[in-house]
């Protein structure tokens, strides 16, 4: 889009790429309405399909490419929910590998160019985040009673300090939805909005376009890397804040 | 960070600032996740992890298999080589076996053919001895039948009458002894 408009000089809309818009016939966005969110989204739930479901469809002893992956993936989210949380952690395995394979495959889908990335809404990654934090919670007092608030009272600090301490340690509690939330979309948005930024420098500049080309080459693989980080960190908290809830004592 | 002058650009659906803050279109967006991530849990726990999961035990299994069939062949090539060396050391004593008795059968045989050679080379040694004696008593008696007739031959031309046989006999017999 900043490209066609080249000709009055810096035009960019490096937010226009992140507009929700109705696909069949515009007009109001309803719950219902089929948005360009839900055509990504979509179109994720067949990537995971393809990935999961047809690539592993041989069951070989040795496995395909498409397999490997599958099983690598797999086999990185229950050692990553073993090692963080331990072998209790491991009865919500599924639960957690969805979370893993919805913000990869959306991260790495928003990727693609012309595509909507669904995971740098906040509306997305906040409803994450919440069930998460509402999950862990409701765990944590479900499997310890009254004994989940000591994740609060940290009982090797001086007695003096502890209702201090149990302060932060509440309001640290109630922030991890909003910086697990945060985190994601922020990281995944800044940067595509900053590619987007780089390309309309593009349009204007006619012959010196070789330098933010490279520099959208770059921030490019820097983005590939993040969506595959930010995958893993949102999931490596997820086990983290489950953990907390399966063994809260300090 | 947000441009507001392409508002007019962008048309009707522009949003003020980031869209991400455009509240409208939340409950859209959380319906759309909640029903892509019910549908993920859905394939996911149903079909690939257990899928997934069997593969990857199946796996281990026949690793398993084949490193337990891989320990048993070991162990069979190990008793193998046992056997083989233990068949060699068996062959090997009774070879030495064989060697010594074959080497004491040839000792014996050769024990008595070296005594009977003996015996008869002593046996033709006596023989030749008694030959040999005999031959010398002959000679002996030559000689002294010579010596007698050639002393009474030799006494008769120089001193004739002054012996008889007798006495001759007997100076040659006693010269002939000294």
């Amino acid at each position: 889009m900043a490209t066609e408009e080249a000709g009055n000089g810096f035009n960019i809309h490096p937010m226009d790429q992140f507009e929700i818009t109705n696909l069949f016939g515009g007009g109001p966005i309803h719950w219902y309405s089929f948005t360009n969110a839900t055509l990504w989204m979509g179109l994720a739930i067949v990537a995971v399909i393809l990935l999961l479901v047809v690539g592993t469809r041989k069951r070989a002893t040795v496995p395909s490419r498409s397999q490997s992956i599958a099983e690598l993936m797999y086999g990185f989210v229950y050692t990553m929910i073993e090692d963080v949380a331990g072998k209790e952690g491991l009865k919500f395995f599924p639960y957690i590998f969805t979370l893993f394979i919805f913000v990869l495959i959306s991260n790495f889908l928003g990727l693609l160019p012309m595509s909507f990335t669904t995971t740098s809404h906040i509306a997305v990654t906040a409803c994450l985040a919440m069930a998460v934090f509402l999950t862990v919670t409701a765990l944590g007092f479900y499997k310890n009673g009254a004994k989940f608030l000591g994740l609060f009272w940290v009982s090797s600090a001086p007695l003096a300090l502890r209702p201090i301490l149990a302060v932060i340690e509440l309001i640290s509690y109630f922030v991890r939805p909003v910086s697990h939330s945060i985190r994601l979309a922020g990281n995944v948005m800044a940067g595509h909005a900053v590619i987007k930024v780089f390309a309309g420098f593009a349009g204007a500049l006619g012959i010196w376009a070789a330098l933010p080309i490279v520099s959208i080459t770059a921030v490019y693989g820097l983005e590939v890397l993040v969506a595959g980080i930010q995958a893993y960190v949102f999931t490596i908290l997820t086990c983290v804040y489950l953990n907390d809830a399966l063994h809260p004592s300090h | 960070m947000a441009d507001t002058s392409h508002g007019a650009a962008a048309g009707a659906e522009s949003a003020p600032g980031m869209p991400q803050l455009d509240f409208s279109t939340f409950p859209n967006q959380i319906f759309w996740l909640v029903v892509t991530l019910v549908v993920l849990y859905l394939i996911l726990s149903r079909i690939a992890l257990p899928r997934i999961a069997s593969v990857l035990a199946e796996r281990q299994g026949a690793i398993q298999r084949d490193l337990d069939k891989a320990e048993e062949m070991k162990r069979a090539a190990v008793d193998a080589e046992n056997a083989y060396n233990k068949a060699l050391a068996d062959a090997r004593q009774q070879a030495n076996e064989i060697v010594a008795e074959t080497k004491a059968e040839i000792q014996k045989d050769l024990d008595k053919a070296i005594a009977k050679a003996d015996a008869e080379i002593a046996a033709k040694a006596a023989e030749s001895e008694t030959a040999i004696a005999a031959i010398r008593d002959s000679a002996t008696k030559s000689v002294q039948t010579v010596a007698n007739t050639t002393a009474a031959d030799i006494v008769k031309s120089v001193m004739p009458g002054a012996g008889d046989a007798k006495t001759i006999k007997a100076a040659v017999a006693a010269i002939m002894k000294g």
